[in-house]
């Protein structure tokens, strides 16, 4: 086994998948810790101790920007890393290269986090940075596409394996929509501040063409390149069906980047613009639905595996969430049902749905399978994958249901009129009535944050055992060289 | 010639080309016409740009997070006409860099909250909202209160914004071009070369937190505030007037 390890560590580069992999960890921690918090700042006001570094405005940013590019920013770099190498069956290109995108992303998460405490923001939603942080992530981004194309470019088969194609396309999408969305002047070189190039309607457009997308390519496209190596990886099965990929990937592709001004749905945007983006979010339930049966028929004669493997359990239902929070989402974009939706916890409940069913649980399912081969060993423990995976799961359902309360509710209370045609209730009634649900959304989180606990636990056992098994072989190898030497 | 999916698998430049074309179309389309589209951004009097004070009082408002619970749009729907006022224009947030429709309303929406509470009431509200909505969850702010207004950069986060196609003047073609745009005393207020005496003196005659010996951030955000969607004066135009633009 040390044998076999040493000749993979040889043959790919499994230290900075390592580091990436940690560092999700380590990010997806604090980025939900910090989301929970935040939500028990909803329900319990007081809890915000008049201190300005973590007020709900300056704190949210912290959650939202910890969890996307920290905990789903590392975890696509590691996986997209491992991934290319073991389907490329080529090492990685460069060395100090992947190390510069690894410090340059902590880095560049890092001020930022720090900055928006202290109030230095773009306050653009996902897209808070300030423009010197910007400028950092464009640099890392560009190596990133550069090694990943070298070693695409170095592969020992003739085909480029699917999961790359959607890796690639989140790549190039990301570096889009990073550099028009924040155009901006800065007030002077050694200020923080900047003022965005577009105003009102078009920067209100740029900005949700970006946003959606982050979505879109970041938190899906992206993750489906996961979804194409670790599901038919742990199932031991091929993926279903080779040609809906391919319809798959191009329809995605292609779809995702009109829907974003549903989120401007009613707005001063124009009509015509709203209107197209409703149709392609409708349209998208197709290529959505094909990716996910997809993945889950890829478990066609091996369902037995849902019995005996938490791993699977976890890959499976992530499918299962991303096939229903793209069934609501298409719903939402609905310009009737938007009406009453948008500006509720209905939408925020939603994109939980998808953050932490589909995106979380995929990534947590394929780091476990992950982690170990990178260690040469295997998990410390099943039974708390198991454990993981319940307080994940009651975490997120009481999450979604509590927010459909609060945000169906909220939004049924502010178009209510009495029988004399007046508004039936103040905005302040519909604050009152959301307390139960904003504090049970708020105990979802605490289960969702024990969950990835444990899962540290386990992981570091796992290291630890990984880094005694391997102490003991040298040991045994010393001894046996000192013999023959002898 | 017959076109098989295999001839993009097994090349990467084919596979790169074609991705960035899929994924270029949608913003293309739904985006640039915004620029060129005659209508897009209403035409209606009297939407100015802000002064150097309600600007300043703007850049408190993006740094402490308000968008992330309050929205500055209101849509054309009975109960938010009721509620907040005539639904918002796009020329009303012609000036916004970055904009501040937000997409959640954790509390109201603010397009038209200019002139609807007292100065008073709002910096009681702000530094302790309880006091004044016992049921609302508000953050408390009460530093807005404690800390100095910084201005130093004013007049060049005023230039800045010159370059995006804010119209604030530096040479005297461009103030003689806001005095007929704007009048004189707007004009004044715009000048970049008299940011800091424009500043202060709004402080100064606005008294916007009630105590004028001390310049503080909670007159800017005030007087931002209070300028809310009061620009346009609606009574000017019948309704059918805007639904023609949209």
């Amino acid at each position: 086994m040390a044998h076999a390890s040493r000749i993979a560590a040889e043959q790919y580069n499994y230290d900075i998948v390592k580091k990436f992999a940690i560092m999700a960890l380590v990010w997806g921690v604090f980025g939900m810790s910090v989301g929970t918090w935040i939500a028990s700042e909803l329900a319990f006001p007081i809890l915000n101790f008049d201190i300005p570094q973590i007020t709900f405005g300056r704190f949210r940013p912290v959650h939202t920007t910890s969890v996307i590019f920290g905990f789903g920013g590392n975890a696509l770099f590691a996986t997209s890393y491992y991934v290319v190498q073991r389907t490329c069956q080529a090492r990685l290109y460069g060395d100090l290269l992947p190390k510069f995108t690894f410090w340059g992303w902590q880095l560049a998460l890092l001020i930022g986090v720090v900055g928006y405490m202290n109030g230095i923001t773009q306050a653009r939603e996902y897209a808070e940075f300030e423009w010197p942080v910007d400028l950092l992530i464009a640099v890392v981004w560009v190596a990133y596409a550069f090694i990943f194309v070298q070693t695409l470019r170095r592969r020992s088969q003739p085909h480029i394996y699917v999961a790359n194609w959607f890796y690639m396309a989140f790549i190039l999408a990301t570096a889009l929509l990073h550099i028009f969305n924040n155009l901006a002047v800065p007030v002077n070189l050694f200020s923080m501040k900047s003022y965005s190039l577009f105003s009102g309607v078009q920067d209100a457009m740029t900005q949700w063409w970006y946003g959606h997308n982050a979505v879109g390519f970041f938190l899906t496209a992206a993750f489906l390149g996961m979804m194409y190596y670790f599901v038919p990886k742990q199932a031991g099965r091929p993926i279903y069906s080779y040609r809906l990929s391919i319809v798959h990937f191009w329809a995605l592709s292609f779809m995702y980047m009109w829907v974003g001004a549903h989120h401007l749905h009613w707005t001063a945007l124009p009509d015509w613009t709203s209107s197209l983006a409703a149709t392609f979010s409708i349209m998208l339930l197709m290529p959505s639905w094909g990716g996910m049966i997809n993945g889950i028929m890829t478990l066609s004669g091996a369902w037995d595996k849902l019995r005996s493997d938490p791993i699977m359990l976890f890959l499976i239902a992530s499918l299962s969430f991303y096939g229903m929070s793209t069934f609501e989402g298409p719903l939402m974009s609905l310009k009737s049902v938007n009406a009453l939706s948008h500006y509720t916890d209905w939408t925020v409940g939603h994109v939980h749905s998808g953050a932490l069913g589909w995106v979380a649980m995929v990534s947590f399912g394929s780091l476990y399978h992950m982690i170990p081969r990178l260690y040469d060993t295997r998990l410390w423990s099943q039974r708390l994958v198991y454990v993981h995976f319940w307080l994940a799961t009651i975490g997120i359902v009481l999450y979604i249901t509590s927010m459909w309360v609060s945000g169906i509710g909220q939004g049924l209370m502010l178009r209510a009129f009495d029988d004399f045609g007046n508004l039936a209730y103040t905005f302040i009634e519909t604050v009152t009535f959301m307390h139960w649900p904003l504090a049970a959304r708020a105990l979802g989180g605490v289960f969702f944050v024990s969950g990835i606990l444990v899962m540290v636990f386990n992981i570091a056992m796992t290291i630890r055992t990984a880094h005694q098994e391997q102490a003991a072989i040298d040991a045994k190898i010393a001894a046996k060289l000192a013999r023959a030497n002898a | 010639m017959k076109f098989s999916h295999e001839s993009i698998e097994i090349n990467a430049g084919l596979l790169i080309v074609l991705t960035l074309v899929a994924i270029s179309i949608g913003g293309l389309v739904e985006i640039v016409p915004l620029f060129y589209i005659p209508g897009t951004v209403e035409k209606v009097d009297g939407v100015r740009s802000y002064t150097p004070l309600e600007q300043a009082g703007r850049d408190i408002y993006t740094r402490e997070g308000c968008y992330l619970c309050h929205s500055q749009m209101i849509r054309p729907f009975r109960d938010e006409k009721l509620r907040f006022g005539h639904y918002s224009l796009a020329a009303e947030s012609q000036y916004d860099h970055p904009f501040q429709w937000g997409s959640k309303r954790t509390g109201p929406d603010l397009a038209r909250v200019g002139g609807k509470y007292s100065n008073a009431w709002h910096v009681q509200h702000l530094k302790a909202p309880r006091s004044v909505v016992p049921e609302s969850i508000m953050p408390n702010y009460p530093w807005l209160l404690e800390n100095s207004l910084n201005y130093s950069d004013i007049a060049d986060r005023m230039r800045a914004l010159k370059k995006v196609g804010v119209p604030y003047s530096e040479t005297a073609e461009e103030y003689q071009a806001n005095v007929k745009k704007f009048g004189q005393e707007l004009a004044d207020r715009f000048n970049i070369n008299l940011a800091d005496e424009s500043l202060l003196a709004q402080a100064e005659s606005g008294n916007f937190d009630g105590d004028r010996s001390r310049l503080t951030e909670m007159d800017a955000l005030i007087a931002y505030l209070q300028v809310l969607g009061t620009m346009v004066d609606f009574s000017q135009y019948d309704e059918g007037y805007f639904a023609e633009f949209r």
